[in-house]
């Protein structure tokens, strides 16, 4: 698969022509695995160069390499049509090359001025660098005091910061590592805005993501890699998702079939639930009220960090301190339903009455990464333990993982492969199977396909609405706005950790719920802010 | 160059030769010492790994010592798996050696031989009632459970001095600080005539059975073990881990106890400031030798008491210090840690 289809997309690169970076039969190993395998790559001067790539396919390696901090096994780089060999990121910088990371890499106490300033060279004095970073934050219409400290800053501000401080380098090359995934969809529209501005000015982008949307609305140039191999470089912009996702993955994402919405009685409810924070970098829980209803699907969307992870241990039982009477599950025997109260029950106790969960971290919570498969089963299945004594069962304990791993297409060496050894999207498939399988009357799951490829991806959301289809409530919290659309009946949106009142999917819109993202929704009766009151907030 | 680099997963192979080749490292670095101090190592090593096996009343002498060590490390065993560092078993033991010899000194002569079963709960109690001290505080006020239970040997150890100079001194012992000597019915049941192996190394072996059950084979094992594993995902999955700190620490206070019950109505006799020996703190790397394994740890348990008997032998035969066992003790658990890097990685050639 290593043909370039350069010529056929219309970007001709002619040897001998200008270019800003070029790659050319780059490969590196690792013990096991080759990361990139004779990868070529050519931005231009001033493009929007996009790398495209599933987790795993070697979009970082490339990144550190041309960044410096990992070196090529073979291969040669040119930046500016010079072959250079970068040793480490301060000779990168030296060179022109800057990156923002998808982590940032901020002191919380210190002010913005001061956290650029701890990257320049000390002869520059604070005062100055102030004068500089409002300079860049005004000619790129990157709104950010600098005096702030930045444990104030909403995460979009905070990489605007970051963003200030690669510019203050004056990069001929800005390297930008999935910049959305902690963004409102305003805020990743005035994001691009300041892209183009920096692109238009003769600033080379390289934008990696995996968000075919945003490559096809931004960048003017793609390389699509997948295993490590470049499958192809083509314009987005005359691509379609469809076509892109064919070169990512070798296949067109299936499309989930769209089912009836017939909701059912009411299963789990949560009635203004109030909880302070048990950790000091966590969110108070300020009176959330949810309702899930039998097969129903009811996404949860919202920025990482306004109270999600809160409210999913307070729903799974991992945190019990929820008051008496605000988590409230209907335990059903037909005609006789009765409501029993999750206040002060563990995990277990919540799981035996019904409440399954699936965490977002999905080695070291949802599995033992040192154990196998079989014996992850035990943390939330008891088929193959002996009522009263606990006894293990170890030969059913194998049947029963070995046919998860059958029925969910797992990939995994067989009941006895330690689950670190499994690929994320695989162990994935292994823990929804295991909740599944134990038919939950209410299965909540987080971040149900990160870093899951797109195959394993929509094997796992089909599961997910047969799951419902069979009547079971489901409550999905996701970053994947995208996702949240195409599985959910109902959506909610946490923010600052309250909850937006549920629109249904029909009612709800990107922008509508890229507002409610930064809490402003309206009143009960749906009213949507006006949008220019919300847009100074919305990042 | 040599170059470490990392396995893409953990060698099963290194897991088990790891010990075996941190216990050759031993002895060619002991070679070396014997040869430093002017000694012949032959005669060095033969003290070491030959006197004390090389007939069967010195084998029983070898399964005297282990006994305690095994007790113990079955013990730590579970509580190094489930994330509880208890590094005070010293104290424990002595605790239970003090528990298990009050009710020894209360026995009359020509009571019934059932005292002997008291001994041993009362030093299983003592031992864990110590241990709980400690889970106390930890559960309670989060206080670190390696400095606690340390510090308490230490209180033990005093707790101890204070009986056998005061209270519990035998008055008809021309003043030496020690009880006196236990009714004969109080003497744990020997297994052989003309040997000082007791029924304490039958419990013993019981006990690696029921460990071995235990942690693989019943869900509170497994539940036990993911607490040490992966806290969030016990957590996930509803184990307490109150539950687990508690039961780490009783059932290895426990396990301490007994060894201390099982030596003093054993083995000495009577209580004297000497009853601690170090069997505590040798059983942590007993329990490391043996990988944590009941079954482990049985070889480790008798390697370490080669080690001791070979240091009294080597004080006698070749005029060496006693602290030479302390030193092989040392340097097993310092080779151990060091071939242990094997298990995740590989050495590499590199030009």
């Amino acid at each position: 698969m290593g043909t370039i289809q350069a010529a056929a997309t219309g970007r001709v690169v002619a040897s001998g022509m200008a270019s800003r970076l070029q790659l050319r039969g780059v490969t590196k190993r690792y013990p096991g695995v080759v990361a990139n395998n004779r990868v070529s790559l050519t931005v231009l001067p001033g493009e929007i160069h996009a790398v495209l790539g599933e987790n795993g396919a070697g979009k970082s390696t490339l990144m550190k390499i041309i960044y410096g901090s990992v070196k090529p096994d073979e291969g040669e780089v040119l930046f500016n049509n010079r072959e250079v060999h970068i040793r480490n990121p301060q000779e990168a910088r030296a060179l022109g090359i800057s990156m923002v990371f998808q982590h940032f890499s901020l002191f919380e106490v210190l002010t913005v001025a001061e956290n650029v300033w701890l990257g320049l060279s000390k002869t520059i004095s604070l005062i100055e660098v102030t004068r500089q970073i409002q300079q860049t934050a005004t000619a790129y219409g990157l709104d950010v005091d600098p005096a702030r400290p930045v444990h104030t800053l909403s995460v979009g501000e905070m990489q605007r910061v970051e963003i200030i401080r690669a510019l203050l380098t004056k990069p001929q090359l800005l390297i930008l590592d999935e910049p959305t995934s902690v963004l409102t969809p305003q805020a990743v529209d005035k994001l691009f805005v300041v892209l183009r501005k920096l692109a238009a000015e003769g600033c080379s982008i390289l934008y990696i993501s995996h968000k075919l949307h945003e490559i096809r609305s931004l960048c003017t140039a793609c390389t699509v890699l997948r295993g490590g191999q470049v499958t192809g470089v083509c314009n987005p912009q005359e691509e379609s998702n469809a076509s892109l996702s064919r070169l990512m993955i070798g296949a067109e994402p299936p499309v989930l079939n769209p089912r009836p919405y017939q909701p059912g009685e009411v299963v789990l409810k949560v009635d203004g639930l109030v909880l302070p924070k048990s950790d000091p970098f966590g969110t108070d829980l300020q009176g959330v009220s949810l309702q899930l209803r039998a097969g129903e699907v009811v996404g949860l969307a919202g920025v990482s960090g306004n109270g999600q992870a809160e409210l999913l241990k307070a729903l799974s039982g991992e945190d019990d301190r929820a008051p008496s009477g605000t988590i409230v599950l209907q335990v059903n025997v037909p005609g006789a339903a009765t409501l029993v109260d999750m206040g002060g029950l563990n995990p277990q106790k919540r799981r035996r009455l019904g409440l399954h969960f699936v965490p977002e971290e999905r080695l070291g919570r949802g599995a033992v990464p040192s154990l196998g498969l079989a014996h992850n089963l035990l943390l939330t299945r008891s088929e193959a333990v002996s009522a009263g004594m606990g006894w293990l069962n170890l030969g059913a304990l194998q049947e029963q993982a070995r046919g998860i791993i059958q029925r969910y297409n797992v990939k995994a060496a067989g009941p006895h492969a330690a689950a670190k050894s499994l690929s994320g999207g695989n162990l994935q498939k292994f823990l929804v199977g295991r909740e599944i399988e134990a038919k939950p009357r209410v299965l909540i799951i987080s971040q149900p396909t990160w870093g899951v490829d797109v195959g394993a991806a929509a094997q796992i959301r089909a599961q997910i609405l047969a799951l419902r289809d069979a009547g079971c409530a489901v409550l999905v919290v996701s970053e994947e706005l995208e996702e949240l659309f195409e599985m959910s009946d109902r959506l909610h949106v946490m923010a600052k950790g309250a909850l937006s009142p549920s629109l249904l999917r029909a009612q709800a819109t990107v922008e509508r719920i890229g507002e409610w993202m930064s809490g402003l929704w309206g009143a009960e009766d749906g009213n949507v802010p006006h949008a220019s009151e919300v847009t100074h907030a919305a990042v | 160059m040599l170059r470490f680099e990392a396995r893409p997963q953990a060698s099963p192979f290194w897991g088990v030769a790891s010990p075996i080749l941190a216990l050759l490292l031993t002895v060619l670095i002991g070679v070396s010492l014997f040869i430093a101090l002017g000694k012949d190592p032959v005669r060095g090593l033969a003290v070491f790994f030959w006197e004390p096996i090389k007939n069967g009343y010195a084998w029983s002498e070898l399964m005297v010592k282990a006994t305690p060590l095994l007790v113990i490390a079955l013990g730590l065993s579970v509580c190094f798996r489930s994330n509880v560092w208890n590094i005070g078993a010293e104290g424990q033991f002595v605790a239970g050696a003090m528990a298990a010899g009050g009710v020894a000194l209360m026995a009359e002569p020509g009571g019934s031989r059932f005292v002997v079963v008291f001994i041993l709960l009362a030093g299983v109690l003592g031992g864990a009632a110590w241990a709980s001290i400690t889970a106390w505080l930890r559960d309670r006020f989060h206080a670190s459970e390696i400095l606690v239970s340390l510090m308490l040997v230490y209180v033990a150890t005093q707790l101890l001095n204070y009986l056998v100079y005061g209270p519990w001194k035998d008055p008809m012992g021309f003043n030496f600080p020690q009880t006196k000597t236990f009714e004969s019915i109080t003497q744990i049941p020997r297994l052989f005539d003309g040997s000082r192996v007791n029924v304490g190394l039958l419990l013993a072996l019981a006990g690696v059975g029921g460990l071995w059950v235990y942690l693989f084979r019943t869900l509170g094992g497994f539940a036990q073990q993911v607490g040490g594993l992966a806290p969030a995902a016990a957590r996930y999955a509803g184990f307490s881990s109150r539950k687990a700190l508690w039961v780490a620490l009783l059932t290895s206070g426990g396990a301490a106890g007994l060894a201390g019950a099982l030596e003093v109505a054993g083995p000495i006799g009577q209580l004297t400031p000497f009853v601690p020996a170090g069997y505590g703190f040798a059983a942590i790397i007993v329990a490391f030798v043996g990988r944590l394994h009941p079954v482990g740890m049985v070889f480790s348990a008798i390697l370490m008491s080669m080690f001791y008997i070979g240091g009294e032998l080597a004080q006698s035969r070749l005029g060496l210090p006693k602290s030479i066992t302390g030193v092989f003790q040392g340097l097993l658990l310092f080779t151990l840690l060091a071939c242990d890097t094997l298990i995740a990685y590989r050495l590499k050639w590199v030009k």
